[in-house]
This record gives structure tokens, C-alpha cells and sequence, in this order.
């Protein structure tokens, strides 16, 4: 065998692993994207009698809920076809307002000291240190969190309020490392042009800094409020689980929440209560998305002004 | 110069609003909360998890080393053991799917995609990193264990490891994916073009350079997949059933720390219970166990980010 011939067949078996190599990573790449899809096709091809019309009826018996409308705003029931998702959806609406009241100030407020005002010493360092690390703390300890401290020692009680700061505590991590960085995104020039105009450090933050890092500030808490809507775990220790089958009517009743009630579903054994469930996943989903497309809206149209 | 300084300090001095201070005191409190929600966590699983111990009924060595978890049980038995191995037997199928699928997702991602597939690809894997655990869950029962493990293994039942740790897995195929792009992207141009002008084909470039030269980023990305994995609660809850003994069959139901916390809340614990202060002494098990994964994954990663700055 002459040189040649040896060094064309290494060429060809590099080539073909070459292509091997680059069709595996393909397939990793597939099988993620694949999984999404199969979960979302499963999910939306169970869940839609509940939420479209069901034309052969009359030959079983007539499906209860079967349009959007009738889905959200109905009691749960103990059969499946007439069990509404009402009171988790309002349960759900009622956290949303809590976490995004409580959240904002203080989210927002610990990213502007941190970002703009701390000095840079240890005190600084351990409190970011704290923040990378509550980020990375399961999601149930806030749970254990909130029973102890909002439903004990605060006295809140297995209430609305107490879920909904228990999820407070949980996006605050997130939502201050955006806000952080939607300020590291405004020019350093917007300040040393305020502060050379005479303004001082304060007014050169509040009138001109944070001004312009709105719109990041409101991504990131639009993406924390989607982490939170669709968070269970934490939420069962607020007796969200327990049968709540009214509308929350202050911040101190009962609740149970979208992911919660989704969740007491799929525990029933029957195949029909899959339907339901899926349902309600649909919704969930539905939910993240128009959260989702805001948070990319705003990104969209505020990002080129700076 | 003393007059210099004297002039500054006036002109810097400007009248301070009561409104200024207000605010910046509180968002001096705000930033502060983080110390305080820590140290909240620590104290509360702390004390709660001491008050579990103390009963007679539950021994330290017991909790270490008996082989059932029973507390609700009439004669209770706290083997954390059992919740643990199950914990990480549950974590270990997890990462032996995500890590091959997350890294080589990333090694796609930045050493071969176009900027337009990568366009696509990358809100894919930022929409199935927001789908809710619940979702999940809900997917590993009724789809994964009836479609894939139940025909592949006759004879599995409904509630199994291999699913949850297989939906569990595809849960943190994003996080060790988005992680160890970062940390390929953070290596130098430089590198990557001298390899591939010395003769180096792609795949040769990839994982003989590009790959060792972004470990410490990639293995950082493990070891937050896998705390990740252990952490996880309702997709263990919904499918990997409740099987309160030592048992390392993957075809059969486990009991993650994650899903007797959850167990344990459901059923009525009152206050002061020994059952309601073991879910703080598993609390706190579970959080020494992400606490120690997550420094060290960020230790590697930032002793990492030093080497190319």
C-alpha cells in the first residue's frame, strides 16, 4: 500500500466520523426540541374537550364544560367533565398581585443600592454571595420558610397573603439579578452627563438612571412572575391542597392556585380527569406565554433607545 | 489643599431631602433583606429540625441509620437514608440523561450552529426551561411511563424511578445547556482558530480543545444540574411514587426527601408534631446537601472565569 492510499483512507474515516460526530450532536439537539414538542402536542390533544365544543355528544353524555369560558370561571366539581378551574385562577390572579406589589419595591430598590450606591467592600460581596445562593435554594425550603414564618410567627395563616409572599421570597433572587443587569445596560455617559450637569449622585439615579432601565427592570419581573405562577411545591405548605372550592375574598382567606389544583387532578386515578388536568395545563401554559410575549415586547421596544 | 477640601465637601453638601433619605434607606434594607432571608432559612429549619431530634421517639443514629421512613405510621421509623439514596438515585438518572444532551446541545450551539439556527434553538430551550415542574410531572406519568418505559420494560409500574429521573433530566437539559455555552463562548477566538489552522477538523477542535479549555464551566454546569435534580419536588412527587424502604430498583416507586416533604405536609400535621418537625429536619438535609453543590459550582465556575479575563 503506497502513502497515498493510507493517507486518503485516514481522510475518509475522518470524514466519516467527522459527520458522525456532527449527526450525534444533532439527535441531543432533536431530543430536546422533540420532548417540547411531544409534551405540548400530548397536553393540547387530551386538554381540548374540555375546552372546545364536543360535536357527538348525544351519544355519551353531554360533556358539562366544554368551552373556554365555562373552564374558568366554574367551582371544581367531583366529576371530572363539570370540574372549572375558577377559584385556582382567581387564587392564581390574587398571587400575581401580592408578588408583583411586593416584589417591584423591593426588588428593584436592593438592584439600585446594589448596583449603583454599595461601596465595594465584604458586606457587599456576602450579600451577593447570599443572593446567588438563595437563587439556588430548592424551591420547597420556601416553602418550609413561609409555613413557619408567614403562617406561624406572622400569624397570616394558611392564607392568600402568605403564598404569595412565600413566592416573594423566592423570585426576589431573580428578579434583583435583572434588575441589576437591565442598570449595568444604561451608559455610563447618561450618569457622568447628569452629575456633570450638577445633579447629585441621587437625583443622577433616580431621574436619569432608572428611568432608562425601566423597561429591563420590567422584563425581569415580568420573567420572575412566570417563574411564580407556575411554582407548586411551595404553595401545598399554604394548605393550597386542602379542597377550596370558593373564590378568595380577601388577602387573608384560603386559596388554591392554578399549578395546585392541576396537580389534585392528575392524582385522580380516572382517565377522564387527564382531560381536565390537561386543560388546565393548557391554560398554565397560555398563561406563560402572554407573560412571556410581554416580557419580549417590552424588550423589543424599549431596547434601542438606549 | 485643606481649603481645596473644605470648598468640595460645601459644594458636594447639597441639602438632603427627608424623601432622599427615606429612599435610600430603604433600598439599603432591601439589599439587606438577602442576608436576612438567609439567615431566616438557616434559623427556622435550624430550630424546628432541633425540636425533631429532641423527641424521644426519634434518635440521631436512628435518622442515620434506619432503613424505613415511616412517620406516620403507629411505631414511626425516620430512616433518612432510605429518602436519600432515593434522592440521589432519582438525581443520577437525571444527569445521565441531561448531561450528555445538555453539553452536547451546547458544544452545538457554539461550535456549529449558524447564528440563525441558533436563534431558533435557543428560545426552545428557554421555553422548556419555563414549562412548570407540575407540567412535567404531569408528562412523566401519563406520557413517558405508559409510552416509553412500560412498553420498553413490561411490568413497570405506574409510579417509577426511571421516569421521574428520565423528566427530571429533560427538566435540567436547559441549565447544564445555557451553562456550558456560556463557558464554550468564554474561551478565546484565539483558540479556536489556531486549532483549526493547524488542521484540526471541527470535531477534533471541539472536543480536544474547546471542550477541555471550557471544563471547569461545564462541570460547574453539572453540578448545578445535578443540585437542581435533587431539589426537585413535584415531578418526583406526581411520578416517582412513595416507597418508604431501602430499595435501588429503578422499575420501582422511590421516596425523595422532596416528595416526603411534600407527603408528610399533606396529611394534618399541627404544629409541634414530631412528623411536623421532621419536614424541617429534612428541610434542612436538603438544603446542606444543594447548599454544598451550589458553592461548589460556583467556586469552579469563578475560579474558571479568572483564567481568560
Amino acid at each position: 500500500m503506497s502513502n497515498e492510499t493510507l493517507i486518503t483512507g485516514k481522510k475518509a474515516e475522518n470524514a466519516i466520523k467527522e459527520s458522525l460526530f456532527l449527526f450525534t450532536l444533532y439527535i441531543c439537539v432533536t431530543i430536546a426540541i422533540l420532548t417540547l414538542m411531544t409534551l405540548i402536542y400530548d397536553v393540547l390533544s387530551t386538554g381540548t374537550t374540555r375546552l372546545t365544543s364536543d360535536y357527538e355528544v348525544g351519544l355519551i353524555t353531554k360533556i358539562q364544560i366544554d368551552n373556554p369560558v365555562d373552564f374558568l370561571t366554574t367551582l371544581d366539581s367531583r366529576y371530572p367533565d363539570r370540574a372549572g378551574i375558577g377559584p385556582a385562577f382567581a387564587g392564581t390572579v390574587w398571587l400575581m398581585i401580592i408578588v408583583v406589589f411586593v416584589t417591584f419595591p423591593f426588588g428593584t430598590g436592593a438592584a439600585i443600592y446594589l448596583q449603583e450606591f454599595a461601596p465595594k467592600n465584604r458586606l457587599t460581596r456576602f450579600i451577593e454571595l447570599n443572593l446567588t445562593n438563595l437563587a439556588g435554594v430548592p424551591s420547597v425550603i420556601y416553602g418550609l420558610l413561609g409555613l413557619a414564618v408567614f403562617v406561624r410567627l406572622a400569624g397570616f395563616g394558611r392564607s392568600v397573603l402568605s403564598g404569595g409572599l412565600t413566592l416573594t421570597l423566592l423570585i426576589l433572587p431573580v428578579v434583583i439579578v435583572a434588575s441589576r443587569e437591565a442598570l449595568k445596560a444604561v451608559p455610563d455617559t447618561i450618569r457622568q452627563g447628569a452629575l456633570a450637569l450638577g445633579a447629585t449622585k441621587f437625583q443622577a439615579v433616580f431621574r436619569q438612571v432608572v428611568p432608562s432601565a425601566i423597561p429591563g427592570m420590567v422584563t425581569g419581573m415580568v420573567l420572575g412572575l412566570s417563574r411564580a405562577i407556575g411554582e407548586t411545591a411551595p404553595l401545598i405548605f399554604m394548605g393550597a391542597l386542602t379542597y377550596v372550592n370558593y373564590f378568595p375574598g380577601t388577602p387573608l382567606s384560603g386559596f388554591t392556585a392554578i399549578p395546585i389544583q392541576v396537580y389534585n387532578w392528575i392524582g385522580y386515578p380516572q382517565a377522564e380527569w387527564k382531560e381536565t388536568a390537561s386543560a388546565g395545563i393548557i391554560l398554565l401554559l397560555g398563561l406563560l406565554l402572554i407573560m412571556n410575549s410581554i416580557a419580549i415586547f417590552i424588550r423589543n421596544r424599549y431596547e434601542k433607545d438606549l | 489643599m485643606e481649603n481645596k477640601k473644605d470648598l468640595r465637601s460645601q459644594l458636594t453638601k447639597t441639602i438632603t431631602r427627608p424623601v432622599e433619605k427615606i429612599v435610600k434607606f430603604f433600598i439599603t434594607a432591601s439589599a439587606f433583606a438577602a442576608i436576612l432571608i438567609s439567615i431566616s432559612i438557616i434559623f427556622t429549619l435550624l430550630t424546628e429540625a432541633i425540636n425533631f431530634f429532641q423527641d424521644p421517639a426519634v434518635t440521631f443514629k436512628g435518622y442515620f441509620t434506619a432503613t424505613r421512613w415511616t412517620p406516620t405510621f403507629q411505631n414511626p421509623e425516620y430512616g433518612v437514608i432510605v429518602l436519600i439514596s432515593s434522592t440521589l438515585y432519582i438525581a443520577v438518572i437525571a444527569c445521565l440523561i441531561s448531561f450528555p444532551l445538555g453539553l452536547f446541545s451546547a458544544i452545538y450551539l457554539s461550535e456549529f450552529a449558524t447564528k440563525r439556527t441558533r436563534k431558533v434553538i435557543k428560545p426552545v430551550l428557554e421555553v422548556l426551561a419555563g414549562v412548570p415542574t407540575v407540567v412535567f410531572g404531569y408528562f412523566a406519568l401519563n406520557w413517558i411511563t405508559p409510552n416509553i418505559i412500560q412498553r420498553f420494560i413490561p411490568g413497570t409500574g405506574v409510579f417509577n424511578a426511571l421516569s421521574a429521573g428520565i423528566a427530571v433530566g429533560i427538566m435540567i437539559i436547559p441549565t447544564v445547556a445555557s451553562i456550558s455555552d456560556d463557558a464554550l463562548n468564554a474561551v478565546p477566538n484565539s483558540l479556536r482558530n489556531g486549532s483549526l489552522a493547524l488542521g484540526a477538523t471541527r470535531r477534533i477542535t471541539s472536543l480536544k480543545i474547546m471542550f477541555p479549555a471550557a471544563l471547569s464551566g461545564i462541570i460547574a454546569s453539572f453540578i448545578l444540574g445535578f443540585s437542581r435534580a435533587i431539589g426537585e419536588t413535584m415531578i418526583v412527587t406526581i411520578a416517582g411514587g412513595q416507597y418508604p424502604e431501602l430499595n435501588l430498583d429503578p422499575r420501582s416507586a422511590m421516596y425523595t426527601i422532596t416528595s416526603s416533604i411534600v407527603n408528610v405536609s399533606l396529611g394534618d400535621t399541627p404544629h409541634g408534631t414530631t412528623a411536623y418537625n421532621a419536614l424541617f429536619a429534612l428541610g434542612i438535609t436538603l438544603f446542606i446537601m444543594t447548599f454544598i453543590l451550589n458553592i461548589g459550582s460556583d467556586y469552579i465556575a469563578r475560579k474558571y472565569r479568572k483564567e481568560y479575563e
